[in-house]
């Protein structure tokens, strides 16, 4: 690891203006990604700066929904009753995430800026435009087993690797920020920028800019979700493929539906047209085939990679079903 | 910086990157806490802070100096063992014995947090330490012994 300077913000207006201030400067919360990628040197900050004494460590009801503090330990949301009972499928992407060590550290501001587990992007030794712009991307002709299939370019492949975001998608979930130029909100949706896109930039937060909190809408039928994940073993890894799926069904008709897809796309993948063609048919095996079909439409398979095409199609129709039986 | 561990509270002059992991190893001479991958993905690094387990490799020790952290040399009352370690030895838990400092202090946090009703739960929820022995069978038995009996 290099060196950096180091200092604790009990206050968020003092921790935005100290990493404002400093290009080389960033936030450290739960330190889980940042750590492990600062020992690796692809990430190299000049100044930390430890948000974990500030007050955002707060799950609360609002008029409109829920407010999940940025500070949140991912184990104590995933356990919240409101979370358990009103969105399970948060609390079970978060449990499918990680192990228990990890998700006692992990907060859900760090949580949303996850870094991708490219191994190309992790060794510096490696070309890869979103460690070095311009540098070329070495999974493109790699190993891409583990690369995206939705979202990608010749720029990049890379798998955005949260699970947690890939529900918070699926719930319309609203990211609260503060930062130097006054406070956002900012849709779940226009918050991560594909990595296809613009492999550098990951979501559109500007530098300084502190997640002080994530807000869930009181949307009813959220209650009737799930959070399916296909991994390479039962625990402690991440998905080849995963679906966080809501639906709202009425007098034998769905009403409205949620699908968000995970390890198959370059940012939390929210499929409309998946949901356009579950609404207004019945909850049966044809519909959900129909609506996995089209969530991976567009879908562009690599060397090593195009079995995740046909299994996140199954994980989608899986997650509906079960879905589909919830009364 | 001081950091609270095992009851007492110890002063240090460190710099800023070291990890809890090598504080605890390297600077107060706590070699039970082990080091493996170094990277959050093998658990041999386990320790509780304020009872929660976490990877002491995947946090600096300038970010741990208010919460009280115990290590696996801290759960022993004297020389009566903690229930957990009583228990690992009792099933023959281990085999070359790397793992199994991160594998105790894991199984303490896990009965703190009381939420294994059965043996599959004891294996997802110790799923973050990792035996390449492939203690895992008595590692199971003796948490399930550890458990307080309800």
């Amino acid at each position: 690891m290099e060196l950096f300077t180091f200092v604790r913000q009990d206050d968020p207006a003092a921790a935005v203006k100290q990493v404002s201030g400093d290009k080389g400067a960033t936030f450290v919360a739960g330190g889980t990604t940042l750590l492990d990628l600062m020992k690796l040197y692809v990430e190299t900050p000049s100044q930390l700066v430890d948000v974990n004494s500030l007050p955002l460590g707060k799950i609360e009801a609002t008029a409109s929904g829920v407010r999940i503090g940025a500070m949140v330990r991912n184990s104590d949301l995933a356990f919240h009753e409101t979370i358990r009972t009103r969105y399970p499928v948060l609390s079970e992407a978060l449990l499918s995430g990680a192990t228990p060590q990890v998700r006692n550290m992990a907060s859900v501001g760090g949580n949303l800026l996850q870094r991708t587990r490219c191994p190309y992007f992790r060794d510096t030794f490696w070309p890869c435009n979103k460690r070095q712009p311009g540098s070329g991307c070495a999974a493109l002709e790699g190993y891409n087993r583990s690369h995206a299939v939705l979202g990608t370019s010749e720029k990049c492949i890379a798998t955005h690797p949260s699970d947690m975001c890939v529900a918070l998608a699926a719930l319309d979930a609203v990211v609260h920020t503060q930062g130097p130029k006054g406070d956002r909100k900012i849709p779940i949706a226009e918050f991560h920028v594909a990595y296809g896109e613009a492999p550098a930039r990951e979501s559109v937060l500007e530098h300084g800019e502190l997640i002080t909190a994530v807000e869930l809408p009181n949307t009813p039928f959220f209650r009737r979700s799930h959070y399916l994940k296909a991994r390479d073993r039962a625990s402690f890894e991440f998905a080849l493929a995963s679906a966080a799926v809501a639906l709202e069904v009425r007098d034998g008709k769905i009403t409205q539906a949620r699908v968000a897809l995970g390890g198959v796309a370059t940012k939390p993948w929210r499929s409309l047209e998946a949901e356009k063609a579950l609404v207004g048919a019945k909850p049966e095996k044809a519909a959900f085939v129909a609506a996995a079909r089209a969530a991976l439409k567009g879908a562009k398979p690599q060397k090593f990679n195009a079995f995740k095409i046909e299994l996140a199609r199954r994980v989608i129709v899986r997650a509906l079903t079960i879905v589909g039986a919830m009364t | 910086m001081t950091l609270h561990v095992n009851g007492k509270q110890h002063k240090l002059k460190l710099q800023t990157r070291v990890t809890l992991l090598d504080a605890l190893r390297e600077y107060l001479g706590l070699t039970g806490t082990k080091k493996g991958c170094d990277h959050g993905q093998c658990g041999a690094c386990t320790v509780l802070v304020d009872g929660r387990r976490i990877y002491s490799c995947l946090t600096l020790a300038v970010m741990q100096q208010g919460p009280k952290i115990t290590t696996v040399e801290g759960l022993a009352d004297g020389d009566r063992l903690h229930p957990v370690q009583a228990a690992f030895i009792e099933r023959d838990a281990f085999q070359c014995g790397y793992c199994t400092p991160g594998q105790i202090c894991s199984a303490v946090g896990l009965l703190n947090e009381g939420r294994a009703r059965n043996d599959a739960d004891i294996r997802e929820q110790m799923s973050g330490n990792i035996c390449r022995c492939g203690a895992y069978p008595n590692i199971v038995a003796a948490i399930r012994d550890a458990q307080p009996k309800s």
